[in-house]
């Protein structure tokens, strides 16, 4: 039987500290206490979450079956979509046209009645259900093109790149029917929760902690799986791995779309937390970005881009408060750096000690 | 249409081909000819790399194939494997499979296994990850999604590891194993497989004389129970393992026989001395 790294019970053990503790010293602690965490920074360390599932989605493929995706970004925002949809249809006679059936964007463009794809987005049930499909099936038949045609390396990350700019410019269209350049915003509640109470953002970040944890403990099965050790010699030799009888479209195929659909539920937990979806979610450089956490945080382990993600979120917030017009300096160092000296990332380094 | 469906189409021999499945069904070795390839001719931008080459292998042999750069060598093992797919002629496996209608995939699992000339084992994974991954096992992703090792698994890894010499370093990496090891994982990796035909290209470039001769002992060991069509530029090696010997001249079959046949055989000194 392999060995796994301590690291990765530590880490798995801080997570679940991390969702049960920060909602108590929020909730049960006294606002004048030391401890007390204030609810905008348990919706920021909820957003950080996400943003770690949606990492922890590209090291899936990147990582361990060497698809270097540089278009997550864009079914991020399709879960964000699917839900931002069920949310604009909670707001019902609420908005500022005090249209009961139709979302303020369609009555501000004098639309009769709502797009195909809006029908019973106001339930929950379907709007899950699209969280899944949209990126899933977006990913599916992405990549069976992709796939079949055996693109590879830099032009597969291309590829994944003009999609998800594609998918941009299509969003920021009107008539597209996702609100256009706005997006959708201004939500009210969420399952009759009122979105500004302190409960519901709490209950929203335990959410992310447990997608986070369910998300890694199944990439983990995957990985650990044989089905893990065949990515992994499709990501080493992957015309060996042909010979061996494996059919590496397949492999690639289902990988590429579990991991879309996990980017896709991280960003439906993402958009009530930042009240907000529009089309920028998907430009190009925020799919770049995610690679830039997984990268740091080392790549082909689970927990790596976790890490990552959680830190450079960090960085993020802390630079862009302290010194913002140097953040994307920052960022570019951080990338020159982890690619020259950190091959393998934070936890690479903190492995080769142990070693 | 892509072409090997036109090339179905135009089969006069195989009008109702669509109706036998192209995997799964019992290979029929009841010949004893295991490979068959008749009149096949490839060319690459008007070079002839195969040119009219007829080639059959016996059931249990051990085959060399030797020739000079550019005689067609690697062209016909990627033609059996299916990675280059002949403008011309048939390749049957057994009397009833025809490797012509089938991918890379699907002829591995048909039964024939190919080592390549610079080892390609996956160097990020242990030996014995390495072989469990090249064993006769559905491949399907779903199936390796859930399965676990069975003990008579388990006993095969042990078994083959037994074989080419690396029981004992079985949780190793493979990156960390010499070359000669890493050959022989590699021939491991085929017979994981439990191929009726192994192709094996240059086994033992680059190795030491003590490697050299443990490779000629294990193929020694594996003809009989598996075909063996091995490519090789040394000769002292081919002279050692080989029962018969099959020299290709561009994209031809020059002689077949014994090695003495061959040294004494007129074309060939002709091409090779310049006599």
């Amino acid at each position: 039987m392999p060995t796994y790294p301590l690291i990765d019970r530590l880490l798995l053990i801080a997570l679940v500290l991390l969702t049960i503790t920060v909602p108590i010293l929020n909730l049960g602690v006294n606002a004048d206490h030391a401890l007390y965490i204030e609810t905008y920074n348990v919706t920021l360390l909820g957003k950080y979450l996400c943003f770690a599932l949606l990492a922890l989605s590209v090291d899936l493929v990147w990582g361990y079956l060497g698809i270097l995706s540089l278009g997550h970004g864009a079914f991020f925002a399709l879960g964000g979509y699917a839900m931002g949809m069920y949310l604009v249809r909670q707001i019902g006679d609420r908005g500022v046209y005090g249209n009961p059936d139709l979302p303020d964007f369609m009555v501000f463009l004098n639309w009769q009645e709502a797009p195909w794809f809006w029908t019973g987005m106001e339930h929950f049930p379907v709007a899950l259900t699209a969280i899944v499909l949209a990126p899933g099936l977006l990913a599916f038949v992405f990549g069976w093109f992709a796939f079949r045609s055996r693109v590879n390396g830099v032009y597969l990350s291309i590829i994944t790149q003009a999609m998800t700019f594609a998918l941009m410019l299509a969003f920021f269209r009107n008539e597209m029917g996702f609100g256009g350049n706005n997006g959708l915003t201004d939500f009210k509640d969420i399952w009759g929760f009122s979105l500004q109470s302190n409960e519901t953002r709490n209950a929203l970040f335990v959410a992310s902690g447990v997608a986070l944890l369910l998300g890694y403990f199944i990439c983990q099965k995957i990985v650990r799986s044989r089905a893990g050790l065949v990515a992994q010699a499709i990501r080493d030799a992957e015309s060996r791995t042909r010979f061996i009888g494996f059919n590496v479209e397949n492999y690639k195929l289902w990988f590429f779309t579990f991991s879309a659909i996990l980017a896709g539920i991280a960003g439906a937990l993402y958009v009530p937390q930042a009240g907000i979806i529009n089309p920028s979610q998907m430009a190009p450089l925020g799919s770049i970005e995610v690679v830039v956490w997984v990268a740091l945080g080392g790549r082909g382990s689970l927990y790596g881009p976790i890490i990552g993600a959680l830190l450079v979120n960090y960085a993020k917030s802390w630079f862009t408060a302290a010194f913002p017009e140097y953040w994307l300096f920052a960022l570019g160092a951080l990338f020159v750096i982890s690619t020259l000296y950190l091959p393998n990332g934070v936890m690479g380094l903190f492995n080769r000690k142990a070693a | 249409m892509n072409v090997s469906a036109q090339r179905g189409l135009l089969r006069r021999d195989k009008v109702f081909g669509f109706l036998t499945p192209a995997v799964g069904q019992q290979l029929d070795t009841t010949h004893s000819t295991l490979l068959y390839m008749e009149n096949v001719s490839v060319s690459f931008d008007g070079f002839k790399a195969i040119d009219n080459l007829n080639f059959y292998v016996d059931k249990g042999e051990l085959r060399c194939l030797i020739g000079a750069n550019g005689a067609g060598k690697t062209t016909m093992m990627d033609i059996i494997t299916g990675k280059t797919k002949p403008d011309t002629g048939s390749v049957i496996f057994g009397k009833n499979v025809d490797l012509l209608d089938l991918n890379e995939a699907e002829i591995a699992i048909a039964g024939i296994g190919r080592k390549f000339q610079k080892p390609t084992v996956f160097e990020n994974l242990t030996v014995f990850a390495n072989l469990e991954l090249a064993m006769a096992d559905f491949k399907s992703v779903w199936w390796t999604l859930h399965s676990k090792l069975n003990s008579a698994q388990v006993d095969q890894i042990e078994h083959i590891a037994s074989t080419i010499g690396l029981l004992d370093m079985l949780n190793k990496q493979a990156g960390y194993l010499s070359h000669g090891q890493k050959q022989w994982l590699e021939i491991g990796m085929l017979l994981m497989q439990r191929p009726l035909l192994l192709l094996i290209d240059e086994p033992v470039a680059g190795m030491t004389h003590q490697e050299m001769e443990k490779t000629g002992e294990l193929l020694q060991s594996l003809s009989g129970d598996h075909t063996i069509v091995v490519v090789e530029h040394d000769m002292e090696f081919v002279r050692s393992i080989a029962a018969r010997v099959t020299v290709l001249n561009q994209g031809t079959v020059l002689a077949e026989g014994s090695m003495a046949d061959i040294q004494n055989n007129d074309d060939v000194r002709r091409v090779y001395l310049g006599e």
